[in-house]
């Protein structure tokens, strides 16, 4: 038996377990084309994925990379540990909205406060799916859920203004239901030095079907948008606020700039440390 | 003369400088080849209130403080009221005579820095230098001290001690001998443990600021640059032990510290540590609980907790060093255990080892180093290969050669998810072997310190060392300390306390925790002494209630 399929040698023998007309599929088609690419340039080995716990932390199993498949909310953390101990690894984080914006909401903001080296892939379907359907932190106010028989009571977070004001360098939102488009952002995600962060639309079929309503809604950012201006990307930002209502999703790079990396900062080179010299110069 | 043993104690108000003074009074000691040893008390607050530093010289090792003192070095009126009963009979009291009149020698310590323009904070440096004259301490040894440790401002620390000196009067009695033998280095616990873990070859110290655990955080990121140890202060425990996790990951030997508090959050982790089988080690400070407790004292209450912490069952590891030098030991060998097992190790500390002041030679020959079995490279690497003694050959990420899968969820031999009984059954049994291999390594002579043979034995764990083994040795008991509690060293405790007609156990809760662990491995225990006030045992307390058990 190998890890690998015969066919395939992105593919694990794992048998995909999502629902039919999972947003999942279009999110595991646009990582794999990335994947594909890294894969013929010989640097497949260099990737680690790290997934939370929901639907979304499957993807690693689908896939024959390095992973991680961590616990619920703490898919940041460890994505950190690997980056610091060997900066030559691609890590590349997925997270569930319920993952990223409730159980790991602090380590989201601080990983963009530090701006670590790592792509963040948020799989936002705005509902529990593995738990069967309760709100999330991005479920629209009214959302009936197993947990909320008479609607929400909370309005959602705004991820990409919360990134944007945490600090975060780069800053996208991709739509499942459009996987080349997606594609091209992770690949911009990966290609991109500091914090990058991508939340993506994606309808869970069985719970919160959404995928009539994202492709209505829909529109990719145009040449017209400067990711370089911090006002515009947060105007640009708060156009949708997640509430099911608007006219206009945008979809594409909000933000993208250039800051030091926080591990540049921080690694010390590794050596053997001559101990008995530093006991006689600091204990004796 | 070898019977020498003086004790001080330095007292004032948190922000006097106390800590400090001690410190710089055990390393003056020290440096005259004394044996030292440094106890300090403080509240939980960063001004006011009473702190209190005791430090013990001898001519012979000491681990544990007195509590009668020879000399009082009185910064405020407070310490005399509050210590005077603790003084020995031929005693010398010194104060401020600028602030407050006592029966004993005052100097007029807050007169003199005025007098320069010190800083306020140089008045401890006044005391320190009061101490030394009254003892007959040569004025150069004490400015050279003060060039080591006190490399900022040292002019005008050197110019308040020597006024102060110079007014104080000479020895009115005992003056402090000086031995020409070896100079030890002097440490505290936490940074003996820093530098156990670094010696077997440690990479990444990540932690959230928790008292008594700090100053582990503290010295890697003053000296992580020299030791090559990453020092990393992430937002909370949580992301604290799955960072070091993570880099463990990816090949490097990671350690965290913390208190019971901080504990509690990385339960989740120590978790997943035992169903991905990650080498992690956890520093646990403890203090005393529940909750917040009280925050700047010492406990040995979180035995039962670190034992059973995590759901689900998976082998671990749990050392307690009682002093420096098996601190440091321990540290290293927790390192060591944790990679060859692919384990999470607990290493169990408390405020007194952690910041208490020990004056012992570091085994720096004999240290454990971190090996781990590492992937051969034939054939298809699989994370969770399934092996004799549990044990799967690693391999980490960017190697061209390997897909690493590493996992919470159970698995198959690949890492990927599985839910067939089979297989978790297969799994679970695998990472269990491992408990053999420890069993045999761990249930060892050297895992459990004895000393003396006679009938009634004196058995403690972690930090009740110190004033343990004193007591031992003066009333003749057989000191026994178990180094390892889990696995529980069953038949080397049995070893030990072979011909033991009456077991005393003495540990810092209020519940007995350790008793209550050699009773359930069939070890009728006679008396249990405990002590919960946050304050560790004293020689003199021991000894007392010890006499109090029938023989």
């Amino acid at each position: 038996m190998s890890l690998r399929s015969e066919k395939d040698p992105l593919k694990t023998y794992a048998e995909i377990t999502w629902c039919p007309g999972c947003g999942n599929f279009g999110i595991l088609t646009a990582v794999k084309t990335v994947l594909k690419e890294l894969l013929v340039r010989d640097e497949l080995h260099r990737v680690v994925l790290v997934s939370g716990i929901g639907c979304h932390a499957k993807i690693v199993d689908y896939l024959a990379v390095n992973s991680f498949y961590s616990i619920h909310g703490r898919v940041l953390p460890v994505a950190w540990g690997l980056k610091m101990a060997r900066p030559e690894l691609l890590v590349i984080g997925h997270a569930g909205d319920g993952d990223a914006y409730g159980e790991g909401l602090a380590h989201l903001i601080f990983a963009a406060k530090r701006n670590l080296d790592l792509t963040f892939v948020v799989h936002n379907n705005s509902v529990y799916g593995l738990t069967t359907g309760q709100f999330t932190p991005t479920s629209p106010k009214g959302f009936k859920g197993r947990s909320t028989p008479k609607g929400s009571p909370e309005s959602p977070l705004n991820p990409v203004e919360l990134m944007l004001a945490s600090g975060a360098t780069f800053v996208a939102r991709g739509y499942a239901g459009r996987p080349r488009h997606l594609a091209e952002l992770l690949r911009q995600a990966f290609a991109h030095r500091g914090f990058a962060f991508v939340d993506v639309l994606q309808p869970c079929y069985t719970f919160f079907n959404t995928y009539d309503f994202y492709n209505k809604h829909v529109r990719e950012i145009g040449p017209e948008h400067d990711p370089k201006d911090f006002e515009s990307a947060m105007h640009l930002a708060r156009r949708w606020a997640y509430t099911y209502e608007a006219e206009e999703i945008p979809i594409g790079i909000f933000y993208r700039v250039s800051r030091p990396l926080y591990e540049e900062a921080v690694r010390v080179p590794e050596r053997e440390p001559d101990l008995a010299a530093h006991l006689e110069r600091h204990h004796r | 003369m070898s019977n020498f043993d003086f004790s001080v104690l330095f007292g004032g108000k948190a922000g006097d400088g106390i800590r400090q003074l001690g410190q710089l009074w055990a390393r003056l000691l020290a440096r005259r080849g004394l044996r030292v040893f440094l106890y300090d008390d403080y509240p939980s607050l960063i001004r006011g209130g009473h702190n209190f530093t005791v430090v013990r010289a001898a001519e012979f090792p000491v681990l544990a403080h007195r509590e009668r003192v020879d000399l009082l070095v009185a910064l405020n009126a407070f310490t005399l009221e509050k210590h005077r009963r603790t003084l020995a009979e031929r005693n010398v009291v010194l104060f401020d005579s600028s602030t407050f009149e006592a029966p004993g020698i005052g100097v007029p310590w807050s007169g003199i820095v005025k007098d320069l323009s010190a800083p306020p904070i140089t008045r401890n440096t006044a005391a320190l230098a009061s101490a030394a004259r009254i003892l007959g301490l040569p004025f150069e040894e004490l400015a050279e001290t003060l060039r080591r440790d006190l490399p900022k401002a040292t002019e005008v620390n050197l110019e308040v001690a020597r006024k102060s000196y110079e007014l104080t009067p000479p020895p009115p009695g005992r003056t402090l001998p000086r031995s020409e033998g070896t100079v030890w280095p002097t440490l505290f616990g936490n940074e003996a443990l820093a530098l156990g873990a670094v010696a077997a070859g440690l990479r990444f110290y990540v932690a959230y600021p928790m008292t008594p655990a700090s100053s582990i955080l503290h010295y890697f990121a003053r000296h992580g640059e020299t030791l090559g140890v990453t020092t990393i202060h992430p937002e909370n425990e949580i992301a604290a032990i799955l960072c070091a996790m993570g880099a463990a990951c990816a090949g490097k030997p990671a350690m965290v510290g913390t208190s019971g508090g901080g504990f509690a959050l990385m339960v989740e982790a120590l978790s997943l540590a035992g169903q991905a089988e990650i080498p992690i080690v956890v520093v646990e400070c403890q203090r005393p609980g529940p909750s917040t407790g009280v925050p700047t004292y010492t406990m040995q209450a979180d035995l039962d907790f670190v034992l059973s912490a995590g759901h689900g069952e998976f082998p671990r590891v749990v050392l307690a060093p009682g002093d420096a030098a098996q601190a440091f030991h321990l540290a290293a060998l927790a390192l060591k255990l944790a990679w060859h097992y692919q384990i999470p190790v607990l290493l169990l500390s408390d405020k007194h080892l952690s910041e208490s002041l020990f004056n012992q030679e570091l085994p720096l020959v004999e240290v454990p180093r971190v090996s781990f079995k590492s992937w051969n490279g034939e054939r298809e690497y699989r994370r969770y290969a399934v092996t004799g003694d549990g044990i799967s050959p690693l391999a980490f990420p960017g190697d061209p050669r390997a897909v690493v899968k590493v996992t919470s969820y159970e698995h198959d031999s690949y890492g990927i998810t599985t839910e067939e009984p089979e297989d978790i059954v297969r799994m679970q049994d695998k990472r269990l072997r491992k408990v053999r291999g420890l069993r045999e390594e761990l249930d060892r002579p050297e895992m459990v310190a004895v000393e003396g043979d006679g009938e009634r034995a004196l058995c403690v764990w972690g930090s009740t060392r110190g004033a343990a083994l004193e007591v031992a040795r003066k009333l003749g008991l057989r000191y026994v300390q178990p180094l390892v509690l889990e696995p529980f060293p069953e038949t080397t405790l049995r070893k030990a306390l072979r011909g033991v007609r009456h077991l005393v156990v003495a540990e810092t809760n209020a519940t007995g925790q350790l008793a209550r662990r050699l009773e359930a491995h069939g070890f009728p225990v006679e008396e249990v002494l405990l002590r919960y006030d946050g304050r560790p045992f004293t020689v003199e307390d021991l000894e007392r209630r010890l006499y109090g058990v029938s023989p």
